[in-house]
């Protein structure tokens, strides 16, 4: 049986890992190699890596930063930030990526998904939506939660998945780094909307919330930081927690 | 202990090749007949659409030298994902397009029912036939990313099965051609082991 996922997410500021709150502060955690190798160690079913300064700071991804990562994997890694041209998707899948993350270049540009799409496969765009609720609406926001586009979440997970997105990696903008638990509203209603995988990101405090992102929210995959980061939880405590409520995941 | 890594613009060799350096073995990855010609053990990687697959082998003009080496010669061979379907005789996916004809069987599409295609993530595989490949891999949890298979005419070279909407083969076998539909160089501890069993291949012939 396909199995759930559990990804941690490391966030990079072009120097180290963070870790933000609300899109907000940034605490830094530690040397991004070096935490690759360890969640290799720990046999994780799969990394992100997203370099969420690029694109506000108007430069390229860390390709040296991402090849030193690359090398520390042997599991499928997904890369995001500062994604704007086919020739940098080139670039990373040259370096190994497996997946390429895109945000504001496909608000921006929504033929950029369709482009990549058809050149590396569905299986291999990653769209990355932030969303911020306000009222019962959920906000499609850019430049790193600042800006509201004015599509609601699930009507622009529909849009992408159509343009060819073969997964999506949901984050909760008003959830990121408070460990108070996934917005299940959000995970539901786009995955509700969608036939492809969401990732749900954004919120995990426990690993009772991350079962509760796969059972009541239905996500196809779930990624966290903060629990990593911060607690004794490891991604097998969490799995351990997801395989015993039923969850199908990959026991190591 | 040579190995040739077959590059033709199909996607991540970067990945194999690197998994064989994390098991001490030095790699080649080339498209140079010179280099096939020596090769000891022959990878076929690849992601993407079969017809483009056997374009490219036919453009660099691989497709002799290869059936000489594998199936004349008995050069232990793998072929993953993309690898795998192309030594079949025929593929349909975007029109049908003639492989190398290595196995008897065709590239089908998965009958997925209800769920989602492209067939992506981890997923247990079943041995249904004991194979050096799977020696002592215990979590045989792998990493797929595929939305068509291989029908193979004949069952019995079917090593390992998995299940996704219906039963696919995920690995086969016949003589020193090996395949597998998963990628083994992202499926961490399980997926290296492979590998390495891949490469004690000669000693069990």
């Amino acid at each position: 049986m396909l199995k759930v996922r559990v990804i941690p997410c490391m966030l990079f500021n072009g120097f180290h890992l963070v870790k933000t709150v609300a899109f907000g502060q940034m605490r830094t955690i530690g040397n991004p190699v070096q935490t690759a190798r360890i969640y290799n160690k720990r046999n994780v079913d799969e990394l992100i890596f997203i370099d969420i300064t690029a694109s506000q700071d108007q430069r390229p991804p860390m390709f040296d930063v991402i090849r030193d990562i690359f090398k520390e994997c042997f599991m499928p890694l997904s890369v995001g930030g500062g994604i704007h041209a086919i020739t940098t998707v080139d670039r990373l899948m040259k370096i190994g990526a497996d997946k390429i993350i895109i945000n504001s270049e496909a608000i921006r540009n929504p033929d950029f998904v369709t482009q990549v799409a058809k050149k590396y496969g569905s299986q291999s765009v990653v769209v990355s939506i932030d969303a911020k609720k306000q009222g019962k609406a959920h906000w499609v926001c850019t430049e790193r939660g600042e800006e509201n586009t004015g599509m609601v979440a699930e009507e622009w997970a529909k849009k992408v998945a159509k343009l060819g997105a073969g997964e999506i990696f949901l984050n909760s903008i008003d959830r990121d780094g408070t460990m108070q638990g996934y917005d299940l509203d959000l995970i539901s209603k786009v995955g509700k909307t969608v036939s492809i995988p969401v990732i749900a990101c954004g919120g995990a405090g426990s690993s009772s919330q991350v079962v509760e992102a796969v059972k009541s929210g239905e996500a196809a995959a779930v990624s966290l930081a903060s629990l990593f980061h911060y607690t004794q939880t490891t991604p097998d405590n969490v799995k351990a927690a997801l395989h015993e409520a039923g969850v199908p995941v990959r026991l190591t | 202990m040579m190995v040739v890594i077959i590059d033709y613009n199909m996607g991540n060799v970067a990945s194999v090749e690197k998994a064989f350096k994390a098991l001490d073995v030095a790699a080649v990855v080339s498209h140079n007949k010179s280099d096939i010609e020596e090769a000891q053990y022959l990878v076929l990687p690849g992601v993407g659409a079969f017809g483009d697959g056997i374009k490219n082998l036919q453009a660099l003009d691989l497709v002799d030298i290869l059936h000489k080496k594998v199936v004349e010669d008995g050069v232990p061979f793998l072929g993953i994902c993309l690898g795998m379907q192309l030594i079949a005789e025929v593929g349909y996916e975007f029109g049908a397009h003639k492989g190398l004809g290595w196995v008897a069987g065709e590239v089908a599409k998965l009958e997925s029912k209800k769920l989602h295609l492209p067939h992506v993530g981890w997923n247990d595989v079943t041995v249904v036939k004991d194979d050096i490949l799977f020696k002592d891999i215990t979590d045989k949890n792998f990493y797929f990313v595929h939305s068509y298979f291989l029908n193979c005419v004949n069952a019995s070279i079917v090593s390992a099965t998995c299940e996704y909407g219906q039963r696919f083969a995920a690995a086969i076998r016949q003589d020193n051609i090996f395949a597998t539909q998963f990628h083994p160089e992202k499926s961490q501890g399980s997926g290296l082991r492979l590998l390495q069993n891949f490469l004690s291949s000669r000693d069990y012939a």
